[in-house]
């Protein structure tokens, strides 16, 4: 979707403020949510695409005032009562008024270093040819999906070369939706800065994006 | 700071209390496994973990090769496997090319070698511009780079993440593995620094 995360090329933000003392959390409630959304991703109710959907789909005025960890909270509870494990009156009440749903998938603290350690990798067998190859010349689609998509828009349309190809990955723009993993190939596409930014870009710029074989077309 | 210092704090730190509440009464999370994921990711994982993949690459050629050909397998060699790790590639500056990354769709960042993200790779400023102006962006880290030296930003839209692999710097040759560790940082290795002091 055209939502607010989708920041790449977008002007007027200002300098970057590198932190000097820069501590890892800055509030206490901070690393709660951190430790919060793993647990919860452990429950098996949503995938990093469902997650990173629910993030994206917080109103632009919104996503871009709040902290990050806010970002991760305000999904976090719309997941949990997307798929029932909490009502919002529970979370106004600090109250429990309704069942869990999966509480035997609890993750146990000895099980947190293996979980952790295993991560969820997104490679998947495919049974077809990749369509391209390295070297090829290809266009990035002019699309515009109300739902979720990694494709950036400011590389849609614009045309560019493969340098890689990556294996048949779990597809996010259906993985999202919970249409199922619908693995397709992936590839790094590079783009040359003036393909992007026109004649004002900067010299020697390159750009690359990993993206799905749906997100291309044949130059 | 517009992007990380709420003004209502306090009801944040309600609110979460509220929904941690309720999910440990209901049995949906154990209060010691959120213990023990702050615990991994405040002092276990970190740049550390990047900087002996990169002193390694310096030392070995043989290990240098198998990261810029399989990065993931390499570095998984190493012990520094899992979350936001499962997929890595290895990008190497030259005196031709310097590499720098980002995330414009979220906050996508190598965690098993470099930790959780500072707040500024998170944040705007840096996701919408690194990727039109990373000069203008470089020069604000001090990173100002000859305009013959091509710029390669690596946007991880998908769950390949990399990780910079910066040049050796002179001088240090006969220096240990661990001593060139030391040198690694982690801006280098997101690639907002270019140059490394022995």
């Amino acid at each position: 979707m055209n939502g607010p995360q989708d920041l790449g090329g977008q002007m007027g933000f200002g300098p970057v403020a590198p932190e000097p003392d820069e501590p890892l959390f800055h509030a206490g409630w901070e690393p709660r949510v951190l430790g919060l959304t793993l647990a919860c991703a452990a429950l098996g109710h949503w995938g990093i695409d469902e997650s990173r959907h629910a993030r994206e789909s917080i109103p632009p005025a919104d996503y871009l005032r709040f902290s990050y960890y806010r970002i991760w909270f305000t999904a976090l509870c719309a997941l949990l009562e997307r798929h029932g494990e909490v009502v919002p009156e529970e979370l106004a009440l600090a109250k429990v008024l309704a069942p869990p749903r999966r509480a035997e998938r609890c993750l146990p603290a000895e099980r947190v270093p293996a979980v952790l350690a295993a991560g969820g990798p997104t490679e998947r067998a495919v049974d077809r040819p990749a369509r391209f190859a390295v070297g090829d010349t290809v266009r990035a689609r002019v699309m515009h999906p109300k739902g979720h998509t990694r494709l950036p828009r400011y590389v849609r349309g614009a045309v560019g070369r493969v340098g890689a190809v990556h294996g048949a990955h779990v597809f996010p723009d259906a993985a999202a939706h919970g249409q199922g993993e619908a693995p397709e190939w992936l590839y790094t596409v590079a783009f040359a800065g003036a393909d992007l930014w026109g004649p004002e870009a900067e010299p020697g710029l390159v750009v690359s994006v990993d993206a799905w074989e749906p997100y291309l077309e044949r130059a | 700071m517009p992007h990380d210092h709420d003004h209502d704090a306090e009801d944040m730190a309600a609110r979460v209390r509220a929904l941690e509440t309720v999910l440990v009464q209901k049995g949906l999370v154990d209060p010691a496994a959120l213990d023990a994921i702050i615990e991994t990711y405040s002092e276990k994982v970190g740049p550390k973990n990047g900087a002996a993949v990169v002193a390694r690459a310096w030392v070995d050629a043989e290990f240098a090769d198998w990261l810029a050909r399989d990065a993931t397998a390499a570095i998984h060699s190493l012990g520094f496997t899992g979350r936001q790790g499962e997929h890595m590639q290895a990008v190497f500056n030259t005196a031709a090319r310097h590499n720098v990354v980002v995330c414009t769709l979220c906050s996508c960042y190598p965690w098993a070698t470099l930790g959780l993200p500072p707040v500024w790779y998170k944040s705007p400023p840096y996701r919408s511009r690194v990727v039109i102006e990373p000069r203008a962006v470089l020069a604000e880290f001090g990173t100002v780079l000859p305009e013959d030296i091509e710029i390669r930003v690596w946007d991880s839209t998908a769950e390949l993440r990399y990780l910079v692999i910066p040049e050796r710097p002179a001088g240090t040759e006969g220096m240990s593995e661990e001593a060139l560790a030391a040198l690694v940082t982690r801006d280098a290795m997101i690639g907002v620094v270019r140059d490394l002091a022995p």
